[in-house]
């Protein structure tokens, strides 16, 4: 080998090398600029829409037998809730838990857990879909929200609901809403009861949000109250969510 | 070998009245090709990035309906301490620096599936990941959706890529395999037909992989299994589904390995000029060893 060819390859070693840190170097930039992230987010509206024109308002998700449950349905996020105000009603079974439901609606509830124990409950086996791609079957049974949102009266203006949760991340407060679609879905419950027995902790007791068309992050633990609203600007950090607000998950998750 | 000119598929017609042979420039690709070409090279980089990023998040596969960290995964990326490891059923690989654990651009050792260079973006964020990845999804089925109406018009797929019963033959497919182990590539008019190994590849990544990969991945939405429940059924289920998505995002990546290799051994730059500017020039008897 001649040292020209060497200095060559070394020349185009060095070139090559050179073209993939810049390239590397460059899109980086790109990806963690503001304004190509924003634009991208700017799908988010087509994502929803093509999501609710294929799927409609009404389609079911898949509901499954007995024996498709997964042996062991892992909890995930908040176990414990910090408040003490909460593990106080922990340890004592939730006998004072009262759900309040306000915001637009024509006659604000506070109902207890006895009174949700008396409405009629829809029992559904689902598959619960973390964002981060595991999947768990399980079987839940509560009250549909409907039954509660009609009970309250909510108003037409209502363009969501959102649910404040007993848990927190530090100082942030977890909440969740979804649109009025997914709130008078058959299958959104309030869940009281999972796998045959009532709600643990570390599932979310009392009252767990399952809204099955949707990601995990949706299925709100802990709630304390529903409150039906017009915006969602100036709530909480204003994404919708606490995921939402924390790290820019998309607010609509049924993808 | 010699191609008679009308043997050439319609596409291939050209205007240049004297005689092709080596050396000669012709029109190659098809601008309908090449438009297409680039926004999936762009596309399938993307996706596969951020695919490997939302990967991070849950680095396990399963089959079946459900999945999740008490459950059997048939392929999983991880870490015992420092030491990376890439385990597929009961095969476990060491894969410290690459794969499990890894050093990033700031010298940080780093626990996570896929390393920071090969993922978008670099340092963690599913949420970005996300928004890369399902905003792309749209340029990648409505570009191949485009491309195949666009290429059944314009009879692209009928003269290109239909596979003749002789071409078929195993003989035939045995022929080009041999061919090519020896890098023997055709010369003249006959390197502008696609030879049958090519006509495989190419069909099995447009009729194959990507439509693979796209209902596959649009079986992971929840919202989709309710409108769309025929598709968890196909593919038995959404962690079935995702197992495949993800086999089929990795046929895709050998694919682009082996065209990248074709291409090179070929000649880069002739390749290269064709499917930018569309013209080709026809490469010259190989020197045959005496």
């Amino acid at each position: 080998m001649t040292p020209l060819q060497i200095g060559r390859r070394k020349l185009l070693g060095g070139i090559a090398a050179g073209t993939g840190g810049l390239l590397l170097a460059g899109c980086d930039r790109i990806v963690a600029n503001p304004s190509v992230n924003a634009a991208l987010r700017g799908a988010d509206p087509l994502h929803y829409r093509s999501q609710r024109l294929i799927s409609g308002s009404h389609a079911l998700a898949q509901e499954f037998a007995a024996s498709d449950m997964s042996p062991v349905f892992r909890e995930n996020g908040n176990t414990m809730p910090e408040a003490a105000t909460y593990q106080a009603h922990a340890a004592g079974g939730f006998a004072d838990w009262a759900l309040v439901v306000d915001g637009l609606v024509a006659r604000p509830l506070s109902l207890t857990m006895a009174q949700i124990a008396t409405l009629p409950a829809r029992t559904q086996i689902t598959r619960h879909d973390c964002v981060e791609g595991w999947s768990a079957i399980g079987k839940w049974s509560g009250p549909q929200l409907a039954t509660i949102l009609r009970q309250a009266g909510v108003s037409s203006r209502a363009r969501y609901i959102v649910f404040h949760c007993a848990d927190n991340f530090g100082p942030a407060q977890y909440y969740e809403s979804i649109d009025m679609i997914d709130a008078f879905h058959p299958q959104t419950i309030l869940a009281l009861r999972m796998n045959d027995a009532p709600l643990s902790v570390g599932h979310g007791a009392p009252l767990r949000l399952r809204v099955e068309r949707q990601l995990g992050y949706k299925q709100a633990k802990y709630i304390m109250r529903v409150e039906a609203r017009e915006s969602l600007a100036g709530l909480y950090g204003g994404k919708g969510g606490y995921w939402e607000d924390a790290a820019g998950y998309q607010w609509y998750a049924g993808i | 070998m010699e191609t008679a000119e009308h043997d050439l598929p319609a596409a291939n017609a050209f205007s240049e009245p004297e005689p092709l042979g080596p050396g000669s420039l012709v029109r190659r690709h098809r601008l309908s090709t090449r438009l297409w070409h680039w926004t999936n090279a762009l596309t399938i980089a993307v996706m596969l990035m951020s695919g490997l990023m939302i990967f991070n998040a849950h680095p396990r596969l399963y089959w079946g309906k459900f999945g999740a960290n008490f459950d059997p995964a048939w392929l999983e990326i991880g870490a015992h301490g420092d030491s990376g490891y890439l385990r597929i059923g009961s095969l476990e690989i060491p894969t410290t620096g690459v794969l499990g654990t890894w050093h990033n651009g700031a010298g940080k050792f780093v626990h996570l599936a896929f390393p920071g260079w090969a993922t978008i973006p670099t340092s963690y964020s599913l949420a970005d990941a996300r928004v890369w990845h399902l905003a792309f999804a749209w340029v990648l089925a409505g570009a191949l959706a485009l491309y195949m109406a666009w290429s059944l018009a314009n009879r692209h797929f009928q003269g290109d890529l239909r596979i003749t019963a002789r071409e078929a033959a195993p003989r035939n497919i045995w022929h080009d395999i041999t061919e090519h182990a020896r890098l023997r590539f055709p010369t003249g008019i006959a390197a502008l037909r696609y030879n049958i190994l090519q006509k495989l590849s190419y069909c099995a990544v447009l009729f194959g992989l990507l439509p693979l990969v796209i209902l596959t991945g649009l079986t992971m939405s929840p919202n989709l299994n309710a409108g769309l429940s025929l598709l968890l059924e196909l593919f038995g289920g959404r962690q079935s589904a995702r197992s495949l998505h993800f086999i089929a995002a990795s046929g895709l990546f050998a694919f682009f390995l082996v065209h990248i290799a074709m291409v090179v051994l070929a000649g880069p730059i002739n390749e290269m000029r064709s499917i930018i500017t569309g013209k080709y020039r026809l490469p010259g008897k190989r020197e045959e060893p005496s």
